[in-house]
């Protein structure tokens, strides 16, 4: 009895996919629709967590510059360099003694002649902290903050003003992403819903001779239901395909700009899950439509 | 035996006014074949409807296989009509489906496996003269074809009443003829009927009840009861 239920809603399912066929011009017309509306979202929560993944990947090279005293000598200084390196949060560190920045200036700068009219050197030596990957911004200002209060240290940089932008523009624009994404399912279930309504209006014979023959509401109403089912998993494809497409358009100048930048940042798509569940949203948005549309409509077909 | 359908004083008038049954009492027996004769708006099809709870009564009581449909609720309907087979005038076939699905639909509603649905499907058209057209399209069918088809469909699901409106209105004399055979060859395996026609030429010769309507009555009332069965 069971078995011949899930025969039925398969039977269904088929003959629904069946009759989306035989109409191929105005299916797909549709399905296009839907396809680009759930596009849309998807596309920006695709941009946004694309960005997302180069900011996090350049703070995992984040350091930290920590400007010494003159009055540390080298062995304080490695010394220094070696207690900081032994921190829970810290990658590693290397000291660059007053020398060293000296010879490093003249040899990358260009300015070298210039600092021999110098008597004195005037570069400062200086601990270069690499802080480990898996920390947030705020944990990383705060040990930051912690280093620059160390003694013989004068000055503790961090460059990452722009990473805090970065991510701040990020968070704005995913919240925006998530208005739109709203205003987007809305428009989906408006799509299938007036498709749906279109249907009903077209099978008006058709029902009313179903229910002559004594179909209850569930019967009549279940072919509508799995139409709103394929628009939406068949729209969910076509998003799919979109988005794959514009992936594959982006590649391109994504993976020149970050060459620019010696990244090797690669462009990724929406990947097995999140591709799971936008299919699953299109099926979930079709069928809703379908049932609000059935629920207003059907009841008002009537045998005369 | 009881009966299969019995009206007291029933009356319909439809929003707007139109009385089109007024204080109608009749009874068709288990088993019986009746004809419901009239000029057209003499109330023929809105009786059938009541029966066949498309429409309400405005007054009297419905009783149909001993169930009051008064007491059938809006969602039991569909599960009552199920009891009923119902012929038209217009055939009312679904013509984007062919004859076997079409004369299937009753028993898929019922959600008969698809081994019972063959079979009795099958029978059914075997009954009506049409099993080698099974896979072909209602449209590329004649007219009497087509009610053929809708007859098959109406005692598919083997219904113990059979009621028909107008079933041989839009064709000629002589399928009207066969028309009329086919129902005579049910009545005799036991289905009651009642069969609404304005052709009183062709059912003259019949040796069935005739219950006349005229403007929303019965106009003889002796042919309200089934005939006295000679003793």
């Amino acid at each position: 009895m069971i078995a011949e239920y899930f025969k039925r809603h398969a039977q269904t399912l088929v003959f629904t996919l069946g009759r989306l066929y035989q109409r191929p011009v105005a299916t797909a017309l549709t399905t296009l629709v839907i396809g680009i509306t759930l596009a849309l979202p998807a596309g920006l929560h695709l941009m946004v967590s694309n960005v997302n993944s180069v900011g996090y990947s350049w703070e995992g090279s984040l350091t930290a510059s920590l400007f010494l005293a003159d009055s540390v000598d080298d062995k304080a200084g490695q010394m220094l360099a070696s207690d900081i390196r032994s921190r829970e949060s810290v990658r590693g560190t290397s000291y660059i003694s007053r020398q060293q920045a000296l010879e490093e200036f003249r040899a990358l700068s260009g300015f070298g002649e210039a600092l021999d009219l110098l008597d004195h050197n005037p570069l400062p030596a200086v601990v270069v902290v690499r802080f480990k990957t898996n920390q947030s911004p705020d944990a990383i200002n705060a040990t930051v903050r912690g280093l620059s209060e160390l003694p013989g240290v004068v000055e503790a940089k961090l460059d990452h003003q722009w990473l805090d932008r970065l991510f701040a523009i990020l968070a704005t624009v995913q919240r925006a992403a998530m208005i739109i994404a709203a205003l987007l399912a809305i428009a989906v279930i408006l799509t299938v819903g007036n498709t749906i309504r279109l249907d009903i209006e077209n099978r008006k014979d058709e029902i009313v001779i179903m229910k002559l023959v004594g179909a209850s509401d569930a019967f009549v109403r279940r072919p509508f239901l799995y139409t709103g089912f394929w628009y939406g998993f068949l729209g969910g494809i076509a998003a799919l395909i979109l988005l794959g497409i514009a992936v594959a358009l982006m590649a391109g100048p994504a993976g020149h700009l970050a060459a620019l930048y010696q990244s090797s940042f690669v462009i990724r798509g929406l990947g097995f899950s999140s591709s799971l569940g936008l299919l699953g949203i299109g099926v979930a948005l079709g069928w809703f439509g379908a049932a609000w549309t059935v629920a207003r409509h059907l009841g008002a077909i009537v045998p005369r | 035996m009881g009966d299969i359908v019995y009206l007291h004083r029933v009356a319909k008038r439809y929003p707007g006014g139109h009385d089109a049954l007024s204080d109608v009492t009749l009874t068709l027996e288990q088993g019986e074949m009746a004809f419901l004769t009239g000029h057209s708006g003499a109330g023929k099809s809105t009786l059938l409807k009541l029966i066949a709870l498309i429409e309400r009564p405005t007054r009297g009581q419905v009783v149909i296989n001993n169930q009051n449909i008064s007491k059938v609720r809006r969602s039991q309907v569909a599960r009552f009509r199920r009891n009923v087979g119902v012929i038209f005038q217009n055939f009312n076939l679904l013509n984007d489906r062919t004859v076997f699905d079409n004369v299937a639909l009753p028993l898929v509603i019922r959600g008969e496996t698809r081994d019972t649905i063959a079979r009795r499907v099958r029978a059914a058209l075997d009954t009506v003269g049409l099993l080698d057209k099974e896979r072909q399209y209602p449209i590329v069918l004649s007219g009497g074809e087509q009610q053929r088809v809708g007859i098959a469909r109406a005692i598919v699901a083997k219904p113990p009443l059979i009621l028909a409106d107008e079933p041989t209105g839009n064709l000629d004399p002589e399928l009207s003829a066969e028309i009329m055979d086919l129902f005579q060859r049910f009545n005799e395996v036991g289905v009651s009927l009642l069969i609404a026609t304005h052709d009183v030429e062709l059912i003259r010769s019949l040796p069935y009840r005739e219950i006349q309507l005229k403007g929303g009555h019965i106009a003889d009332r002796a042919a309200a009861a089934p005939y006295e069965t000679p003793q």
